[in-house]
């Protein structure tokens, strides 16, 4: 090996799945305070293999399986963070939080202001979200932009290899509760990443791909997406600028506003539904931001607004896809020849 | 055309705000002209009913050409007799005589909404972005005659550049901005101007600072003085000060800085005024002339009128609306021709002297630097204070180097007393 | 500790001493809500208050059970309980007048009394919402070894709820330290218990999920304090959570005011004559540990509690405006 190879950092082959399972044991070692709890994390290795072999390694007590009572164990993960300890309560889909709804919004994030600042609520809640798998209406929605309307809680959105292994220390480090959306189509994503990645930042979106022409502003699922189709816009001569928001909440608001103001056009990606949405937050956004130097009127590629159907052609139907982002933002910069 | 600045001989007028017949009072924007410093608002200073226009929108035309003729309050209105104007549009164009109100205004009030201008007509229902229509503005194109090529046709800034471009390459390449100056006016085919483009805009910019700061070389005998100082009374009096206004309304130094050069130059008249034809010829008022850099280079010294007699807020709004207005490329014509003095401050910049050119025909420049902290004898004590060097560049020919010595000592005393501003 | 059974002249002095405190705590728990009552009238205090008047007894006696190091978790209707627990007094009518002073710094209110300093988790306003802190709150103690436990009440009206189900099952499930103390006032609201459950016996609702479960005289000081002991003795030693049932009655309405028709006057007669201040007086006069001589100097002493409760409210100050979005988020960026 040269000098040269040596200087260079050390990247393995890995899986969005294999990112996040080494987040968590990586968390378990560091600190004894945290535990992992939730529908069949244990045994079955979990819903989505994520925390397998983690029960072999840190016992029963620390891989906690629960009985099916999101309510419940959502709960005493708050309770639990109450107490002093850094649960991470694992939910298998975010359609199942929303039998933990009143615990998330009635607790999790109001007792710390409701309490005068007495109590906060170290607590990290990880959940499936999105579509694309044939799962249907009860298990693909993207629900994460609701969990962004509510004030007291942080809303992460992993998109990247990195993210999926640094995001989870810094949602346990924070003093209050995260809830963080893993798109169930990232799991299989491979990649490389550095052998010795760790934490990052969860305040600031990151720019993908830098461009001129236009914004796409995204996150989590469709981040892949809209990268794909700033490779097609690009081709045809358009060079969109890629936003990775990361964190819908809060969102990082200079960071949207900055990249529209080079740009002058957005079009916002978002598995959720168009109405009441978080793109239309970001839209509002850009509105109160920066205006005066839209060039176009903001658009939106969200999912059609009807429950996820199973069929295939259906499902690819009712999502943002490239095809979709590429003629939107064609549109939106105008003939140009 | 109202005279716009030293080195500003022509404009072209890109936009008639008001229409024969309109009613107009002193102060008000009847015009935007297109100078090489940007789009300038043309304002009346006498109240009346604009009669008939002398001069229509895409004409370029000497400084004191005749724009429009304006029937003043208890005058009755004449029939539309034109003055020769180097540029003769078609006369049938000109003749809105039926529409003028034979007695004065009320009796034929021009109220019908069809009497717009045909291009703000038309802006109303343009569909056209924000960024657009701010390039728009800035270029001087009218939006009305752009083809838009946006998301349903919308006008994109694309368009509006590429209308721009269109207008340039058709029409022959414009004169240099800066002509040498002629007294009679050049008779210039009849054309219309294509609005500048960003690009030419800069370097119309550039040869006429270049103009007017080889003539300041050239013609005006700089002598150059320096003082230093020191500043902590008048922070402390602003920190205290501040401490009582809300945010917005907040005092900063410059202003601070602007008003004791104003009050000073009262006791100092011969630092305020013109050199024209030989002779020194004292300013109308104490019109405080602001040096403001722009983004993309160049500058330009907009002034705050009757500085002497604005409190400090108005000096702060004076302030702020004058770097608002220049960085959007809009200024008075008023504000660019009226400047009495010039002051210059880089200490932003972290710069502790700057000695000035003199912008012609002003007589005085007064420069200041960053506020820095040094060590400072007083009453055979020595401690730090904040320091800032000011300095005056004057023309000899109308002061000596002992009156600008007093001026900066007198200019140092008034702010050992920042109460007194 | 031990429950009071018998009596031996070493322990006279301080059972006579405690039996007097607890009909104190109840007393005081009564006026201060008077008071209450009477402040809301007068427009100083607004929002929801209910009132814990015919419901004393469980929280002065429940209470005794609890080490300082316990945890709390209660409901909307929880004065009495924050009074019993140590949550001072001035504190608490701070809080109901909105005032910075006041445990929650005034951002709660009556429903929402929170206090670190006793480990007193609200003021839950969600029936149910509170039963899985408390299961958490147990867990934290599991996993970290320390002996301490969790008591959280709650109304008969969450046993209706999924989360009374899910929390039962899962802190059984779990054998953690959870002490359910049901308060059963009859009425959810203004729902007879027979209106909402189909089987309306609460212990065997417990009991199918293989915890420990009794019922209890909740009008009766001594009777909730024994049950509480044994119970909390149960937990300790580590056999997972116990359930009791408080038999009780509130006897004004749900909050402030209601037209009460879903119960009879007769009926609140009749509850009013099983009062359990009423009954403690007449026991304690019985056994010559209360006389009015004696009566009156803790009514005194409770009234003047009361007054510099509503003085310390009244000379409150109101938390800046500037303030309303601290402690949406924690002002330490790490934990």
């Amino acid at each position: 090996m040269s000098a040269q190879e040596q200087t260079r950092p050390q990247t393995i082959h890995t899986t969005y799945r294999e990112a996040m399972r080494e987040a968590i044991r990586d968390a378990l070692i560091r600190d004894p305070r945290v535990f992992l709890m939730g529908e069949d994390v244990g045994r079955y290795g979990g819903c989505f293999a994520v925390s397998k072999g983690l029960l072999e390694e840190f016992g029963p007590e620390r891989i906690r399986d629960t009985p099916l009572s999101e309510s419940a164990f959502v709960g005493a993960g708050i309770g639990a963070a109450m107490g002093g300890m850094r649960p991470i309560v694992e939910i298998m889909t975010v359609n199942f939080s929303l039998l933990a709804l009143d615990q998330i919004v009635n607790n999790a994030a109001t007792i710390l202001h409701m309490s005068g600042g007495q109590f906060n609520i170290p607590l990290v809640i990880r959940m499936t979200t999105g579509a694309g798998r044939q799962l249907a209406a009860q298990h693909s929605h993207s629900l994460e932009g609701w969990y962004a309307h509510i004030p007291g809680i942080k809303v992460l959105a992993p998109a990247t290899l990195e993210d999926a292994r640094g995001m989870l220390w810094t949602a346990l480090e924070d003093p209050d509760p995260v809830l963080i959306f893993e798109h169930g189509s990232l799991y299989n994503m491979e990649g490389e990443l550095a052998a010795d990645a760790g934490a990052v930042d969860i305040e600031h979106a990151a720019i993908r791909r830098p461009g001129s022409d236009l914004s796409l502003i995204t996150y989590g699922g469709t981040l892949g997406k809209a990268m794909q189709a700033a490779l097609e816009l690009a081709a045809a001569g358009i060079d969109a600028e890629v936003l990775d928001l990361r964190t819908l909440r809060p969102l990082d608001n200079d960071a949207i506003v900055d990249s529209v103001t080079r740009t002058h056009r957005a079009v916002i990606i978002d598995e959720g539904w168009r109405s009441g949405s978080i793109s239309a937050e970001i839209s509002a956004r850009i509105m109160e931001g920066t205006f005066y130097e839209l060039d176009a009127p903001v658009q939106r590629v969200c999912s059609a607004e009807a429950p996820m159907p199973y069929p295939k052609h259906l499902e690819e139907a009712a999502l943002p896809q490239v095809s979709v982002i590429v003629e939107t933002a064609r549109a939106l910069v105008g003939k140009r020849d | 055309m109202p005279s716009l600045g030293a080195d500003i001989e022509t404009g072209t007028l890109v936009q008639w705000l008001v229409k024969p017949g309109d009613r107009i009072n002193r102060g008000d924007i009847i015009a935007v002209v297109e100078t090489e410093k940007g789009a300038i608002e043309i304002e009346v200073f006498q109240s009346g009913t604009v009669q008939s226009f002398a001069v229509q929108e895409g004409d370029k035309v000497p400084v004191g050409a005749t724009l429009a003729l304006i029937a003043t309050d208890g005058e009755t209105p004449a029939p539309p007799v034109r003055e020769p104007v180097p540029v003769v549009p078609a006369p049938s164009s000109l003749r809105p005589a039926a529409a003028l109100p034979t007695a004065p205004a009320p009796a034929a009030p021009p109220a019908a909404p069809a009497a717009k201008p045909a291009s703000a007509a038309a802006t109303a229902h343009l569909r056209i972005s924000p960024l657009a229509m701010r390039v728009a503005l800035e270029l001087g194109i009218d939006p009305a005659t752009v083809k838009g090529t946006g998301p349903g046709g919308a006008i994109t800034r694309f368009d509006v550049e590429a209308a721009a471009k269109g207008k340039a390459a058709a029409a022959p390449p414009p004169p240099p901005p800066i002509a040498t100056p002629s007294p009679t006016p050049t008779p210039a085919a009849k054309e219309i101007r294509p609005a500048m483009m960003a690009a030419d805009k800069q370097a119309a910019m550039r040869r006429a600072i270049a103009a007017a700061m080889a003539r300041s070389k050239r013609e005006i005998p700089h002598y150059y003085l320096g003082t230093q100082i020191d500043m902590s009374r008048a922070i402390a009096w602003l920190r205290e000060e501040n401490l009582r206004r809300s945010i917005n309304d907040r005092l900063l130094y410059s202003a601070m800085l602007l008003k004791s050069v104003a009050l000073t130059l009262r006791e100092f008249p011969e630092l305020n005024g013109f050199w024209v034809d030989g002779a020194f010829k004292p300013g109308d008022g104490i019109h405080v002339g602001v040096a403001i850099s722009l983004r993309l280079g160049g500058l330009v010294a907009p002034a705050i009128h009757d500085a002497d007699k604005k409190s400090l807020s108005e000096i702060m709004v004076s302030l702020r609306g004058l770097v608002k207005r220049v960085r959007a490329g809009v200024l008075r014509s008023s504000e660019i021709a009226d400047a009495t003095i010039t002051v210059t401050s880089l200490g932003e910049q972290g710069i502790e002297s700057v000695f000035g050119v003199i912008y012609p025909p002003q007589v005085a420049l007064v420069g200041f630097g960053k506020i820095v902290e040094r060590p400072w004898a007083e009453g055979g004590m020595i401690g730090a204070r904040p320091i800032i060097m000011a300095s005056l560049s004057g023309d000899h020919r109308a002061s000596d180097g002992h009156r600008g010595g007093l001026f900066l000592a007198a200019l140092d005393r008034l702010l050992q007393n920042p109460e007194k501003l | 500790m031990t429950a009071i059974t018998s009596i031996t002249a070493a322990q006279a002095q301080p059972q006579r001493e405690h039996a007097l405190d607890l009909f104190r705590q109840m007393v005081l728990i009564r006026r201060f809500e008077e008071k209450c009552a009477e402040l809301y009238r007068a427009g100083k205090i607004h929002g929801f208050v209910h009132l814990y008047i015919g419901e004393e007894a469980i929280a002065a006696g429940a209470m005794q059970a609890l080490a300082p190091d316990d945890a709390v978790v209660a409901t909307y209707r929880e004065h009495g309980h924050a009074l019993v627990r140590g949550v001072p007094a001035p504190a608490v009518m701070a809080e109901l007048y909105g005032k910075q002073e006041g445990c929650s710094r005034g951002r709660g209110g009556s429903m929402h009394l929170f206090d670190a300093a006793t480990r007193f988790y609200g003021g839950n306003a969600i029936v149910g919402g509170g039963l899985p802190l408390a299961v958490g709150l147990a867990l934290a103690d599991r996993l970290a070894r320390r002996p301490r436990v969790t008591a959280c009440f709650f109304g008969e009206g969450a046993v209706a709820e999924g989360e009374f189900h899910e929390c039962l099952n899962l802190s059984a499930l779990w054998k953690l330290p959870v002490l359910f103390f049901c308060e059963n006032n009859l009425y959810a609201m203004g729902t007879a218990l027979g209106r909402s459950e189909s089987e309306t016996d609460l212990c065997l609702k417990a009991s199918s999920y293989e915890i420990p479960a009794w019922p209890v005289d909740g009008m009766d000081v001594e009777a909730c304090e024994d049950a509480a002991r044994r119970a909390a003795a149960e937990v300790r030693g580590g056999g997972g959570p116990v359930f009791l049932e408080f038999r009780t009655y509130r006897f004004r309405a749900h909050s402030m005011f209601d037209p009460q028709l879903y119960r009879t006057k007769q009926e609140i007669d009749e509850w009013k004559k099983r009062d359990p201040i009423l009954i403690y007086d007449g026991r304690l006069r019985e056994s010559g540990l209360l006389d009015d001589d004696r009566l009156k100097r803790i009514e005194d002493g409770v009234a003047a509690e009361v007054q510099k409760a509503v003085d310390f409210a009244e000379a409150g100050t109101w938390e800046p405006v500037e303030d309303l979005t601290r402690f949406v988020y924690s002002e330490r960026t790490r934990t």
